[in-house]
């Protein structure tokens, strides 16, 4: 009972601390909002208005007829057209075209005499994600082109028969803002926690109060629930306002449980809060904590498997990775979102997270009376 | 309070002024709030080959004075010129030709004593030519012709001073600025810092203005400018202001029966008595004007003797300084004096053989002492004695090397939380949630010492009252003036009524006025049967204590009541000695606790 | 003494100062180049858009002739790891439980319809959950059956031919390997931090520890004191960009193809321009802790997000790309790319370096307003 009285007390004052000082409210409020819609419009891998040039030196009917095409796909948008070779280095280097379109003269004699035609495409390397995707937009156009000879009846077949039907699960169009939507409510309520926690700690050390509280009769334990409060619930509410945004600003689909959701932000936040008090817990001012969380969280975000794939790591950095918190509820968030996964299905990324908290939280509250100088 | 009290001999010659204010104003202008005005109408004169000394409460205006001067801060009107050169519109000139020190020197800690004079030397442009020979003054002067490879980080406090004022010396200036030159500095490096300051004004001639909150340093200068509120309350020689409480000072002495700090509470809280203090073992009293009887009737209710005294500098100080709070004192005392309980010799702080290592360093050695039930007891030395180390292990905030220590019968590292139920702290800096209102602080410590909402209620009225906080308890803990923000953490520490109440440098930064009061109401409190363990660097203030441990460089000097530890420094030549003296003396070695000083103190440091 | 002697004195007094500090701060040189390099190294290796190995299940009862050949195709690609199943809802089951990323489908009677100059499907399912990596697979598969299509017109197995075939060329990054562009543009990112969170916290440190003020009431001038702390952690960062250049030029087989004139000329515009940002914020706020704060999320997330680092900004909508231009490392993410794959090209080069010069001399010049010898604005 008494305990009861003295953690309340202590929640009290933790929410009017960060409710009264600027600096946690302006962590808190304003800058995840700002970083939700701007980072979620510029996190995609979806192509849009790549600059291509076109040589064209066929100027025949099926040329055109293939330009045509590329030029009415989204993806493309034409940036000139060439009328020498020298020109396509022009255009790479000065960076004026992502892609060079380069029809031959015979173009429209090979294609009539039932001869195959090539057409060259030069893409410039220096993005090469960017070269890859849309050289892979161009063979699909090709590829329908291709279709619609046959059908004009201009050459017989596209033999040799083999084609391939594609199809994808979970997200049709294969829109990667969702894949990032769906994580970076994630991060960037993570981002918040830690600031947050890290703070609470260190903030209390600097101005001494810290040692008030330490003398007053609080156990550890009073204390650590007290300081993990504040941060799970504002955590937790970021999250899910990020949650209710990505459905209802970015329009990514929710097919999974809410109860399913709140759990795994719920875990997630909860060893968040761990980290960010263990970091808080172990520096003694605030300029610490903040490089402190900032060690942490650059690498654990990178390698989390929000931006490139964890697959795609050496083994033994995937290794290395299963410590980082942030990857399972990456996973776990795309799996609710877009592949419907309920409670049971997201166990296997929330056990972890749990396990994580269980040793931060109680070796945060021991440092909290053994880190003292 | 605007009328200035015109001393004689407080004018001065134009001629060989080195820096001169002309109605001075300045006035901060802070966000959504009534800016406050700093400094309200100053003129002053400071003259070459003197010292003048700027003394005042905190808040008087004595560091925003010296910043106009330095070229630091724009006077909102008024000018100051220095050295002939206006300090607005000659700021560069003005900056190559003072020396400065602030409150807080900007020592680089990594960098050794000889690459910070190099630093200096480098942007005063002193040539090459002239600085083996600078150098080599200023190092013997300071005593740290030994230490030049030694890293700033590394000096002790009075060393770090000693090299600041060097850095501020490094191109002869032709004028002295100090802020404060000796806050928390040990009672031998304040001396020696002065004798380099006057070294340089005699021989050299320089003009010095330095802000102090040393009273016995005042007493020193050629002229003293006493500020109060921004304004000029009275300036003059030393003795042109002890000329005003000339016939008003007595000394009481307590009888075979009586302990002086009981003589004390009483005339502290007496109408007509400006000023009361334990000195020496005795009390010293200031009266009202035309109104010595007083300290007679008290005395003879003591059955104690009454002397006259000579009047100080610091007599004078407090008989000047117009108080508001002196209504208050006397009404809080009131329902404690009198009250003498009988003390029971229980010992509720014991230590033996307490030993703190940090690393290498050895902060704490080998402390052993015990603390009786009811008793104040004091941790004196300078900064980096390892006061607030022994403190910090007492409250079970740090963990001892070896050793023991038993507070209230248990050691708080490892007890229980609620042992330390029965416990008051109040830290050195002022910590207490800023944001957070005066009602809002005192509750939450209330509740996180379980008291329920019955004895909150009664506790907070209580606080209220006793610390005059009823009318800030809406305004956040940080917006507080400095005094009522140690009040309102006095009332923090004391709300769940702890038998045993720490306190760490609770005089640190506080004016006189606010020590003084803060002392009579740890008495009241010690009289009432609360243990008290209090450290302060300022080694008059062990006089108000039952018994003391002074301490140096983590090692035990003396221990023992006032009396017993300022009878060590007892000679000849010091027939009345104070606890400064048998401090210097007892860090000299010139004497131990078991060996009293012969009498040949001639290492001793005079000016 | 000349006033240029002087001035020299002076210069000479507060670098020999700052330089010592770094030397003897173990904390700014940790900050500037253990920190890159540790960085380099881990996001090196992680940060990578190139898949291999990806696991794929393939359903195929007819192990035989043909669709065993493109089997063995699928299996000697080292993108894939082919698991065989022999039921298509097998396979869908791997494929929900995340076991693998796609399904290969060969119908039973694959063999015999491509043989008899049948239209032929090859059935490809991927999770999509991640779509830059389906489409990765995607083109995978269509590679592989390309190839195994062009091999069997060269045997003259099947009929006819595909009458219009593409014929790529990826130019400066022929095989197209993700880290030629990740590990130039996280140089970036990694400097870009360095840069900011050095000043930052430099200035601040100075007013909070007070040795500002003594320094303060000396003949310094406002230009001593910038050239005081631009010059040393200018050179400090230099040292962690050419240590993390080396690291990606030796250990990460990047190749550079620039010259060395035009990586020292164009790094020290972006160097002094992050420096700049960061003098500026520090001069202005005064406070280590929110100079820290601000330098984060003003600088590192923008950088990472709005560089062009990882996400290519032109396919991002147009406010998105408005608000890229006030990044700088956006400007020096092209550069480095131009300079590691493409080479001094100074039509690229050149824009983009006169934009960082801007910067600097902007972020420079606000940081030396901001600058002041008195204790209020």
């Amino acid at each position: 009972m008494n305990s009861l009285r003295r953690i309340l007390a202590l929640v009290i004052k933790e929410f009017a601390v960060i409710m009264k000082d600027p600096k946690s409210r302006f962590v808190v409020i304003g800058p995840p909002l700002i970083q939700f819609i701007v980072f979620g419009y510029a996190a995609t891998y979806d192509l849009q208005n790549v600059r291509y040039a076109v040589f064209d030196e066929s100027r025949s009917v099926l040329s055109r007829q293939l330009l045509a095409k590329v030029e009415g796909s989204t993806v493309f948008l034409q940036a000139g057209a060439l009328s020498n070779h020298t020109q396509i280095s022009e255009y790479i280097d000065n960076e004026d075209a992502r892609l060079v379109i380069h029809i031959g003269p015979g173009f429209d004699r090979t294609l009539q005499a039932s001869r195959p035609a090539v057409v060259q495409v030069i893409a410039d390397g220096r993005n090469p994600n960017v070269a890859m995707i849309a050289l892979g937009y161009l063979g699909s156009i090709v590829a329908e082109f291709n279709q619609d000879l046959v059908r004009q009846g201009v050459v017989e077949t596209t033999a040799p028969g083999l084609f391939l039907v594609e199809r994808s699960w979970f997200n049709t169009n294969l829109e990667s803002r969702w894949f990032f939507i769906s994580g970076l409510g994630g991060v960037i309520s993570m981002v918040v926690v830690i600031l947050l926690t890290s703070l609470s700690v260190a903030r209390e050390r600097e101005f001494g109060t810290f040692d008030q509280l330490l003398v007053a009769p609080f156990t550890p334990g009073e204390i650590l629930i007290g300081k993990s409060l504040p941060g799970i619930v504002f955590g937790l509410l970021d999250a899910l306002i990020f949650a209710a945004g990505a459905v209802y600003w970015f329009g990514v689909p929710f097919r999974g449980t809410i109860t399913a959701l709140v759990l795994a932000l719920l875990c997630f936040i909860i060893t968040m809060v761990g980290v960010g008090l263990l970091v808080s817990a172990l520096s003694m001012t605030m300029q610490q904590s903040l490089l402190g969380s900032f060690i942490f969280l650059m690498p654990a975000v990178t390698l989390s498997g929000f931006a490139t794939p964890i697959e795609n790591m050496p083994l033994w950095l995937q290794k290395a990775d299963l410590v980082n918190p942030v990857r399972y509820i990456i996973i776990a968030l795309r799996r609710i979102f877009l592949e419907g996964a309920d409670t049971p299905m997201i166990w296997p990324h929330l056990w972890p997270l749990l396990i994580i908290a269980s040793v931060t939280l109680p070796l945060a509250a021991w440092l909290f009376r053994h880190r003292a100088v | 309070m605007s009328t200035t009290i015109h001393l004689p001999g407080a004018d001065v010659t134009v001629s060989d002024t080195v820096l001169s204010a002309d109605n001075l104003h300045k006035t901060f202008a802070v966000k959504k709030k009534p800016a406050a005005q700093a400094l309200r109408g100053i003129s002053l004169r400071s003259r070459s080959g003197q010292v003048t000394g700027v003394v005042g409460a905190d808040g008087a205006g004595k560091t925003t004075l010296i910043r106009i001067a330095a070229g630091l801060l724009v006077p909102t009107s008024g000018s100051v010129t220095v050295l002939g050169l206006d300090s607005v519109a000659d700021t560069l000139e003005i900056q190559s030709r003072v020396g400065y020190m602030p409150q807080k020197f900007g020592l680089y800690q990594d960098l050794t004593v000889e690459e910070n004079m190099n630093l200096y030397a480098d942007l005063q442009g002193v040539p090459g030519a002239e600085r083996a020979s600078r150098y080599e003054r200023l190092l013997e002067m300071t005593n740290l012709s030994e230490y030049t490879r030694r890293r700033a980080g590394a000096l002790s406090g009075g060393m770090k001073q000693k090299l600041g004022l060097a850095c501020a010396l490094i191109k002869s200036p032709g004028i002295l600025l100090l802020d404060e030159p000796t806050v928390g500095v040990d009672p031998i490096s304040r001396r020696e810092l002065w004798k380099i300051v006057y070294e340089l004004v005699e021989k050299d001639g320089i003009g010095v203005l330095v802000s102090t909150a040393y009273l016995d340093e005042a007493e020193r200068c050629s002229h003293v400018v006493v500020l109060h509120q921004g304004e000029i309350l009275a300036e003059g020689t030393p003795d042109t202001f002890m000329q005003q409480v000339k016939g008003r000072v007595s000394v009481v002495t307590p009888g075979k029966n009586e302990t002086p700090r009981r003589i004390y509470t009483h005339l502290a809280t007496q109408e007509h008595i400006v000023d009361a203090t334990i000195r020496s073992g005795r009390v010293r009293i200031v009266t009202a004007r035309d109104n010595d009887g007083v300290g007679a009737t008290a005395a003879a209710r003591y059955q104690a003797v009454i002397e006259p005294a000579d009047p100080n500098f610091e007599d004078a100080f407090m008989a000047l300084i117009p108080r508001t709070e002196q209504r208050f004192q006397k009404r809080v005392i009131s329902t404690l004096s009198d009250t003498g309980q009988l003390r029971p010799d229980k010992v509720v702080i014991r230590t033996s053989g307490l030993t703190k290592r940090f690393g290498a360093f050895e902060a704490v050695k080998e402390l052993s002492f015990s603390v009786k039930r009811g008793e104040i007891f004091g941790l004196l030395g300078p900064n980096g004695a390892g006061k607030s180390t022994i403190f910090r292990m007492l409250c079970g905030l740090l963990a001892a090397t070896a050793g023991e220590i038993s507070v209230a019968g248990h050691d708080l590292r490892r007890s229980r939380a609620q042992a330390r139920s029965r416990l008051g702290y109040m830290a050195q800096q002022f910590s207490l949630y800023g944001q957070m209102s005066t009602r809002e602080n005192l509750i939450f410590f209330g509740k996180a010492y379980g008291l329920t909402s019955k004895e909150l209620r009664l506790r907070l009225n209580w606080a209220f009252e006793e610390f005059d906080l009823k009318r800030w308890q809406g305004r956040a803990a940080g917006e507080l003036p400095g005094g009522y923000k140690q009040r309102l953490a006095m009332a923090a520490a004391l709300l769940h009524e702890p038998d045993i109440l720490f306190l760490d440098e609770p005089t640190s930064g506080v004016d006189p006025f606010a020590r003084r009061e803060f002392w009579l109401r740890i008495n009241g409190f010690a009289e009432q049967g609360m243990t008290v363990v209090v450290t302060t660097h300022f080694m008059e203030e062990a006089e108000y204590c039952d018994r003391m441990l002074i301490m140096s460089r983590g090692e035990t000097l003396a221990m023992g009541t006032p009396t017993e530890i300022r009878e060590l420094a007892r000679s000849p030549q010091t027939p009345q000695p104070t606890i400064d003296d048998a401090f210097i003396a007892l860090a000299e070695g010139t004497m131990t606790m078991n060996q009293p000083a012969n009498g040949n103190d001639s290492k001793r440091v005079e000016r | 003494m000349s006033r240029g002697r002087l001035f020299m004195m002076r210069l000479r007094g507060i670098l020999r100062k700052e330089t010592l500090q770094i030397l003897r701060d173990p904390s700014s040189i940790a900050l500037a180049v253990v920190m890159p390099l540790v960085l380099l190294f881990i996001f090196g290796y992680g940060v990578n858009l190139d898949a291999e190995h990806v696991p794929v299940a393939i359903v195929g009862t007819d192990t035989s002739g043909v669709a065993g050949d493109l089997l063995g195709r699928f299996e000697l690609s080292p993108h894939f790891e082919v698991f065989q199943v022999k039921t298509m809802s097998e396979a869908e089951k791997l494929l929900g439980l995340r076991h693998v990323d796609a399904v290969i489908h060969l119908q039973t009677d694959f063999s015999t319809k491509l043989r008899s100059g049948q239209q032929t499907p090859v059935q490809l399912i991927v999770n999509g959950i991640d779509a830059n990596r389906a489409r990765l697979i995607e083109g995978y598969c269509r590679s592989v059956v390309n190839q195994f299509s062009a091999i069997l017109r060269a045997r003259g197995e099947g009929a006819g031919y595909p009458p219009v075939t593409l014929a790529q060329r990826i130019w400066f990054n022929e095989d197209a390997q993700s880290k030629n562009f990740m590990v130039p543009g996280l140089i970036t990112l990694i400097m870009t931090l360095t840069g900011i969170l050095l000043t930052a916290l430099v200035v601040a440190r100075e007013w909070e520890r007070g040795t500002m003020e003594a320094m303060l009431v000396t003949p310094l001038r406002r230009i001593d004191i910038l050239l005081g702390k631009i010059l040393p952690y200018y050179l400090l960062g230099m040292l962690g960009m050419g240590l993390s250049v080396t690291v990606a030029i030796t250990l990460f087989k990047v190749p550079f193809r620039g010259s060395l004139t035009a990586l020292i000329i164009l790094s020290s515009l972006f160097m002094l321009a992050s420096l700049g940002m960061g003098l500026m914020f520090s001069a202005a706020i005064r406070i280590q802790f929110v100079a820290a704060q601000v330098s984060i999320v003003a600088g590192y997330l923008p950088a990472f997000f709005l560089s062009g680092l990882i996400f290519d900004l032109e396919s991002t909508p147009r406010f998105i790309q408005i608000i890229s231009h006030a990044v700088p490392a956006r400007y020096f993410v092209a550069i480095s790319h131009t300079l590691f794959m493409a080479g001094d090209l100074w039509s690229v080069l050149l824009p983009n370096g006169l934009v960082l010069a801007g910067m600097a001399v902007l972020f420079i010049g606000l940081a030396f307003k901001n600058i002041t010898k008195r204790l209020e604005r």
